[in-house]
């Protein structure tokens, strides 16, 4: 269909196909991204969550992180939830693992505890409103500078961030269906 | 409100391993390679499969200190088994932190009529399957993900391949039935009669379902993955084979590139020696780790 927006999903691992199964319920096209000449075809990404680590490594080996970032100071939308939160960090609290390093926050990753301290809970996010939010050993922002926008906070953590078309969610909104996020998202695109 | 170790939030976590490589490992400086090399979760053991099925004799948890130390030497999620039905070790288990249960068939089951009911703890299970009847009887249990039971400790994974090709073949014939016959199916099969109404209808488990049992090449990870699984666990070998660092990173690729053979044949390249294989028919019936669970 023409005029059809088409969203990447980076598929190297996590939950990519959780997040197209959302946003395909939004109306729009999904592509799964594991190689740079892949990134050309796409009006946004979602950086999905999964492991940072992994994920970063990947990225790093099949030359994805130069070409990302490049499409991003070119003005492409990217959301990353969790990991991907952790992937667009200009900071990461315990080490120097791969990113991208596109967004100015500070990350601390497995913040809220291990697997057992993980947790569901209602969020009330800035011009989105109240959103229930999946906590999966999950990080947060310990710090945001520049102009970066706190766009949600749970027990005084930053848990959503926005500046310009990157947005940050520390939980997953593609393991509910409210598809609330995704709609937000998309308005970026 | 806020609510912890919900199904959702246990299923949650195995969904975000989907697409990844779980290694066994035993000591932190294996743990520090797996994490290196990509892993999305180690599993922390006194010994990998294979020593166990050379050594012989009783299999139980591994010791609280080996596991502690491995849950400190790495920041990705830390897995550790416990026996079938052996609810006290995952208790002991919970306690420390751990991140996942494996419900093992690896270890000696501790009871042989009944598994833990997990819908009572925390922390997320997984555990071993060789048809569609036992993967449902172990999700209705609260198991949040399944794996193949395959044959662990031979490096051979055509155990792992029957058993992803059956629960494949059940899924299929579920999906294709009339409502009135899933009642006579979920008897035939001795599953839940809830979890084969939505089987059928999602056409795939109820929740994520990774392969184990066998896996010794990154070969091996992209067949399971083309079959259909959503990742991979790799015990014995790893740490088992020549050249443990370059072949986890090389499953790793694998699992994330297993549709592009020309990424396959780039990996699969100088990796050394391979774990050696068992074959399945020198195993005698009792001593085949599959056979266990109920």
């Amino acid at each position: 269909m023409a005029g059809k927006k088409t969203i990447g999903v980076l598929a190297l691992q996590g939950a990519f196909i959780e997040h197209e199964a959302a946003l395909q319920r939004c109306g729009v096209q999904t592509r799964q991204v594991r190689r740079p000449q892949e990134l050309g075809e796409i009006d946004g990404l979602v950086i999905p969550g999964g492991e940072s680590t992994t994920i970063g490594k990947l990225m790093q080996k099949f030359g994805l992180d130069t070409v990302i970032k490049k499409k991003a100071i070119e003005g492409m939308p990217i959301w990353g939830t969790c990991a991907g939160m952790i992937l667009l960090a200009q900071e990461i609290d315990d080490g120097d693992q791969p990113r991208l390093g596109l967004m100015d926050i500070r990350v601390k990753r497995n913040a809220f505890g291990r697997q057992v301290d993980s947790f569901e809970a209602d969020l009330d996010i800035e011009g989105i409103g109240p959103t229930r939010g999946v906590f999966i050993r999950a990080p947060y922002a310990e710090r945001v500078w520049g102009n970066v926008q706190v766009m949600a906070r749970y027990q005084d953590k930053i848990v959503m961030v926005q500046q310009g078309h990157l947005l940050g969610t520390a939980f997953h909104p593609e393991l509910t269906n409210q598809g609330n996020i995704h709609r937000y998202f998309l308005e970026m695109v | 409100m806020e609510q912890k170790g919900t199904f959702s939030v246990k299923t949650g976590l195995a969904q975000m391993l989907k697409g990844g490589v779980i290694m066994d490992v035993t000591t932190p400086e294996q743990a520090k390679i797996a994490e290196e090399a990509g892993a999305c979760a180690v599993m922390a053991l006194e010994r990998v499969p294979a020593d166990i099925r050379a050594a012989g004799g009783i299999a139980r948890m591994a010791d609280p200190s080996v596991i502690e130390r491995i849950m400190e030497a790495v920041s990705i999620p830390v897995m550790a088994k416990c026996r079938i039905g052996h609810f006290v070790e995952a208790q002991i288990l919970e306690s420390l932190g751990i991140d996942f249960i494996d419900e093992s068939e690896v270890l000696t089951p501790a009871d042989d009529k009944y598994h833990i009911s997990k819908h009572n703890f925390k922390v997320p299970f997984v555990c071993g399957a060789r048809n569609l009847g036992e993967a449902l009887r172990r999700i209705r249990e609260g198991a949040a993900m399944i794996r193949t039971k395959g044959e662990p400790g031979t490096g051979n994974v055509v155990e792992a391949v029957r058993h992803i090709r059956q629960v494949n073949d059940e899924i299929r014939w579920v999906s294709s039935l009339p409502e009135e016959e899933l009642m006579s199916a979920a008897k035939e099969m001795q599953a839940p009669y809830e979890l084969v109404v939505e089987t059928a209808k999602l056409k795939r488990l109820p929740v994520v379902n990774f392969a184990a049992g066998g896996i010794a090449t990154p070969a091996d990870a992209a067949l399971m993955m083309q079959l259909g699984c959503d990742g991979i666990f790799v015990g014995s070998g790893i740490f088992k084979s020549g050249d443990p660092k370059k072949r986890a990173q090389a499953i790793v690729a694998a699992t994330t590139h297993y549709n592009d053979p020309a990424v396959l044949a780039e990996v699969s390249r100088d990796l050394g020696e391979a774990m050696v294989g068992i074959d399945i028919s020198t195993i005698r019936p009792e001593e085949r780790m599959q056979e266990r669970g109920w």
